[in-house]
């Protein structure tokens, strides 16, 4: 099962690498009790809930027999939030919204590893926009990412996170892969995301090669290239920091790039 | 290992008079994907296709060998082709994707596929990607500073662009005009100071002038997916190849090139440590 559903990722290990080692981690992860995933849901849209679903090929098995999810207003019917080895946070939270904040701080208290899950709950994204005076709360003007709140373990970016790294994310936390989540958890401290961090952190720094990856992953179309640079617009920019994030001059992760390639 | 990892190198050029006449040096780029269009093994391919200045090239996706046939030939510029791998996927609908990538974006490709942050059902449709070796690129101003300012020669007049012999080298119908690859440096874009890859290491199928005679390319051949279709390529006649130990010159130049780049540039990656500059590698 696991070794389909790796297979499906592209997550297998460099196939020379014997077939022995391939089941020992398959039985590992049969023997060990499913993780409990919650999925909580604060200042979000559903978009990133609706990207873990869009894993149409492997979702009932993922769902079935690798994970138990235990909490969620969307998928499970249940009001007490139970105690949780993963808690997926949907959303920004809002400064003026006394349940917000208690839901936060309740999660970070029942849950083994907080995952700050899409770029709304990551960088606050699109909700950095937000400025109150709007019925039927207009005091409802401040929302933050919510590392900026409670101790967030990993953050996944992305308006939505595509639903491969979803995917790839969970089946590393079961496995206890943490190489391939030590980028999740850099991610963490990156929460003042703008499409101008290509400019400041890449051309500025004499780093940008001109490849148009940050261009290509723009979820706005907000990114052009002109002249070989990423030229923003900035009309069109959300925040959501997923363009400097796929950089390859920002993070360079070698080792894991050489595996999935068999390099 | 100087090369990154491989399975075979050999030297090699298209059969294809039509490709042989058009490409930089072997035609290896054309006729790999035009040969996995053919076989559809791909069903379109990012090209760094012309553009609306001579010499600047603008991403594309071809659709046919003809339009691939168009790319033809070494640009010392930017073609951003990696942003057009979405359009390929999303406006063409293409299911398999192929691409001619430079190992910078050779290395924005492979980084999207393992860590898909945001790049929703794209990575897994780049089916292969054709690496060529890279030295350093130019920002399209100073490509015309050696051309106008340094040669004298108007841009629509050049006909092709050669870097080798230590010369950068330009062709017009009448004349071969060079200028020492020195009075070029100063002007190559900075980010390729960092860059420690030369012969695009994460390509499937790797290839460039270096090692082989005129008319030739080097072939490096690196992961299953690359060997497979270089060899079918090879098998159905698209390809000849070469043993790279009865070529002059051989491996050694490549290894020597390679190695320099790695060297020089690991020297511009520790001083900018040294300055506190951000490096990513």
């Amino acid at each position: 099962m696991l070794a389909r559903i790796k297979e499906f990722l592209g997550m297998e290990t460099k196939p020379t690498e014997e077939i022995g080692a391939e089941e020992e981690v398959e039985k590992v992860a049969e023997e060990k009790p499913k993780p409990r995933i919650g999925y909580i849901h604060l200042s979000g849209c559903t978009g990133d809930g609706m990207s873990l679903t869009e894993n149409y090929d492997i979702l009932a098995e993922l769902l079935t027999n690798m994970v138990d999810i235990v909490y969620g207003q969307t998928l499970v019917d249940l009001w007490e939030m139970p105690e949780m080895d993963i808690a997926l946070v949907e959303g920004s939270c809002c400064l003026q919204d006394e349940h917000s904040l208690h839901e936060l701080k309740e999660v970070r208290e029942k849950a083994g590893l907080v995952v700050a899950f899409g770029s709304c709950a990551a960088t606050g994204c699109f909700t950095r926009y937000s400025r109150g005076g709007q019925q039927a709360q207009p005091a409802h003007e401040s929302f933050v990412p919510i590392a900026d709140l409670v101790k967030v373990d990993l953050a996944i970016p992305g308006c939505p996170p595509s639903p491969e790294i979803i995917a790839k994310t969970v089946v590393a936390a079961i496995n206890g892969d943490m190489d391939y989540l030590q980028p999740m958890m850099d991610l963490v401290g990156y929460t003042e995301a703008c499409g101008c961090d290509l400019q400041l952190k890449v051309v500025n720094q004499a780093l940008c090669i001109g490849c148009g990856t940050c261009a290509m992953s723009c979820q706005t179309r907000a990114l052009s290239m002109t002249n070989g640079r990423p030229e923003l617009n900035e009309d069109r920019c959300i925040k959501c920091g997923i363009c400097y994030t796929q950089c390859p001059r920002s993070w360079w992760p070698e080792e894991r790039i050489k595996q999935d390639l068999g390099l | 290992m100087v090369l990154g990892t491989y399975k075979e190198i050999v030297s090699a050029r298209s059969t294809d008079k039509q490709i042989q006449n058009i490409a930089q040096d072997g035609g290896i780029v054309s006729a790999l994907l035009s040969f996995a269009l053919d076989e559809k093994i791909i069903e379109g391919a990012v090209v760094a296709g012309p553009g609306d200045d001579f010499w600047k090239p603008k991403p594309m996706v071809a659709m046919s060998s003809d339009e691939i046939l168009a790319a033809a030939g070494t640009k010392y510029t930017f073609s951003p082709n990696v942003w057009m791998l979405k359009e390929a996927v999303r406006q063409y609908g293409l299911e398999k994707v192929g691409t001619v990538a430079i190992p910078c974006q050779t290395m924005g490709i492979r980084k999207t596929q393992s860590y898909p942050f945001g790049v929703r059902f794209l990575a897994d449709k780049i089916k292969l990607v054709v690496g060529i070796y890279c030295m350093e690129n130019f920002p399209f101003e100073s490509l015309r500073t050696f051309i106008s300012e340094k040669m004298g020669v108007s841009p629509e007049l050049v006909e092709k662009m050669d870097i080798g012999k230590g010369k950068f080298w330009v062709y017009t119908q009448d004349d071969v005009l060079s200028i020492p690859l020195k009075e070029t440096h100063g002007y190559e874009q900075n980010g390729c100071n960092v860059c420690l890859d030369y012969v695009a290491e994460l390509a499937d199928v790797s290839t460039g002038s270096v090692g082989s005679p005129d008319g030739w390319s080097t072939v490096i051949t690196r992961t299953d997916a690359g060997d497979t279709v270089f060899k079918q390529a090879v098998e159905a006649g698209a390809i000849e190849t070469k043993s790279i130990e009865d070529v002059k010159p051989g491996l050694g130049l490549l290894q020597k090139l390679s190695g320099d780049k790695k060297t020089k540039n690991q020297k511009t990656i520790d001083e900018r440590k040294a300055m506190g500059l951000p490096v990513p590698f």
